[in-house]
């Protein structure tokens, strides 16, 4: 099977971002988005395990109005896998949830994730409430997948099946209080 | 019949949840996430009728340190209610709170204290102080109904104003403990 190449999974998901809030789960899916362009409007994780999506909440419920997407790997989102409980229980209709999911922990080895033993993401998303959860394969669903996030009825899961390469790294900002400050002011103007 | 708690309950009882409700809704707390505790039983409920408020039912007590952060990059404020045996499942979550500076406002019912009748809480519960100091966590405490209202706008100050990480560890002595006898 063919799996797609993340860093243009995301680059078309970001290219005309508009006021899209992003939120990067840590490792590749934080390079990805960095390499996509960093943005003042992208909270990159660089620890944290697990919390990507319930940083996505928080966000999603605190500003209704605005799209909110987490971009994370498959071993981060099963960290976090009661995440999408708490998600479907409130079901925010501005979230959605990228899983690049490589079947691989790709920043300590390349072990393989649960995923690669057969654990079906988007099935646990659909069973946790989401309105919708689809596996991604081919570039040409990649379309459809910008349009759940800019436009779809919440909350959205697309676990998309990419190539396990490591590519160059494309670091973001590393000062967490940085990532913070430049957010919220992008955000919500001067403090 | 059964006592529900070991404390006795006067009729002119402080009413020490609903303090604690009225001073998150004036330090404009709207995200209220939690893990339940019988000791935050009314705290809850008073946030779910809450129309100003968001309660958001959590599976582990890490989310709720997370939930935080995204509400104050959204621009809101949020509280975490736990029990003493969750603040060791936030340990590498407040990561977010000693790296980034987000505000933190924990309310956390303490178990394994005085009159514990359920030895499994009380390592965790023993712990939790010096557990949440080496997370970079203040810790605050609760110990009379009389003084709930001042303790959470002091313990909430320090979370928003100060840009803190702060938890209020409320007394189970304040809470009652749990009995373990037969429910009619």
């Amino acid at each position: 099977m063919k799996a797609l190449n993340r860093r243009e999974v995301v680059a078309s998901l970001l290219e005309r971002r508009d006021g899209l809030l992003v939120v990067a789960g840590l490792g590749a899916p934080a390079w990805d988005c960095a390499a996509a362009g960093d943005h003042p409007l992208t909270f990159p994780l660089w620890g944290a395990m697990g919390s990507a999506c319930p940083i996505g909440l928080g966000l999603a419920l605190a500003q209704p109005k605005r799209r909110v997407l987490v971009v994370t790997g498959d071993g981060e989102m099963l960290m976090g896998l009661g995440s999408l409980a708490t998600i479907g229980a409130q079901r925010p209709g501005n979230l959605a949830v990228v899983v690049l999911d490589n079947e691989r922990y790709g920043e300590t080895g390349m072990q393989k994730t649960h995923t690669a033993y057969g654990t079906d993401l988007a099935a646990v998303a659909r069973a946790c409430g989401f309105a919708t959860a689809r596996i991604i394969r081919r570039n040409a669903e990649v379309s459809g997948v910008r349009s759940g996030i800019y436009r779809g009825k919440g909350p959205l899961f697309f676990q998309v099946k990419v190539k396990a390469d490591a590519l160059p790294l494309v670091l973001p900002p590393r000062d967490g209080a940085h990532l913070k400050h430049r957010f919220r002011e992008a955000l919500l103007g001067a403090q | 019949m059964p006592r529900k708690t070991s404390k006795t309950h006067s009729a002119d009882a402080i009413d020490w949840p609903a303090a604690i409700h009225t001073a998150l809704k004036s330090q404009r707390v709207r995200q209220v996430s939690y893990v339940p505790d019988a000791g935050h039983k009314r705290l809850i409920e008073l946030c779910h009728a809450d129309r100003s408020m968001i309660a958001v039912p959590l599976t582990t007590e890490e989310e709720g340190v997370a939930l935080a952060a995204g509400a104050w990059l959204g621009g809101e404020r949020a509280a975490l209610l736990m029990q003493s045996s969750g603040v060791g499942n936030c340990a590498n979550a407040l990561t977010l709170a000693a790296t980034c500076g987000f505000p933190l406002l924990m309310l956390v019912t303490m178990r394994g204290e005085t009159g514990e009748r359920n030895p499994w809480q009380v390592p965790m519960g023993q712990a939790t102080p010096e557990a949440l100091r080496l997370a970079g966590v203040r810790t605050l405490r609760l110990e009379r109904a009389e003084e709930a209202s001042a303790v959470t706008n002091t313990a909430a100050k320090v979370a928003f104003e100060e840009q803190g990480a702060v938890a209020l560890l409320i007394s189970q002595q304040l809470i009652g403990v749990k009995s373990f006898e037969e429910k009619r």
